[in-house]
């Protein structure tokens, strides 16, 4: 029951081109990960739906494989 | 509303309660670090709330989930509305944002 940060980073980056994304793995355990994504995809939503377009890039494995992502959303400068 | 029966359970509970937190464990025994940390902050501002521990029922811990199509416990709910998990209360304690919307609420949230 892990992933690895590739893998998150990767299935971000498709459905987010644009993208810049930095993932930390928090414990070494391939459970726990904190991201932080910056995409053009955000302006103009709230924090809710921000995560909601990256827990979509992850095809439904948030909250199930991928046991935690600590999340930062930002828009670009 | 979808034809999921949980989610007449759910909608009852955001109707009859303000503040709702469907979380792993109770609030005196949260049962996961991310719902203890919902808990911390909402005790922390002394801000009233009932807690739902989803662990007692699998049909309101998947139901939640395609309530507000959102993936992970714990959920904030504030008068009927999705505030956010873990990450998001945390990010919006520390910038002061959370005690904001607490009070654009009608709440009185403390500065601890």
């Amino acid at each position: 029951m892990a992933m690895d940060a590739n893998e998150i980073q990767k299935l971000i980056e498709e459905a987010l081109p644009d993208a810049k994304v930095t993932i930390e793995d928090l414990r070494g355990d391939g459970d726990h990960y904190a991201a932080h994504v910056t995409s053009e995809a955000f302006r103009g939503k709230n924090r809710v739906q921000q995560h909601q377009i990256v827990y979509k890039a992850l095809q439904g494995r948030m909250g199930g494989v991928l046991h935690a992502l600590a999340l930062q959303t930002s828009v670009p400068e | 509303m979808s034809d999921n029966p949980v989610f007449d359970f759910i909608q009852a509970e955001l109707d009859g309660n303000d503040v709702v937190l469907f979380m792993k464990g109770n609030p005196m025994f949260p049962q996961c670090g991310f719902s203890a940390t919902a808990v911390e902050i909402l005790n922390r501002m002394a801000v009233p709330f009932k807690g739902i521990n989803v662990l007692a029922d699998d049909n309101v811990r998947n139901g939640i989930k395609e309530f507000s199509d959102w993936p992970t416990i714990p959920q904030l709910y504030v008068k009927g509305e999705f505030v956010g998990g873990c990450d998001i209360m945390r990010e919006m304690y520390e910038t002061g944002e959370l005690h904001e919307y607490m009070k654009s609420k009608g709440f009185d949230p403390q500065y601890v």
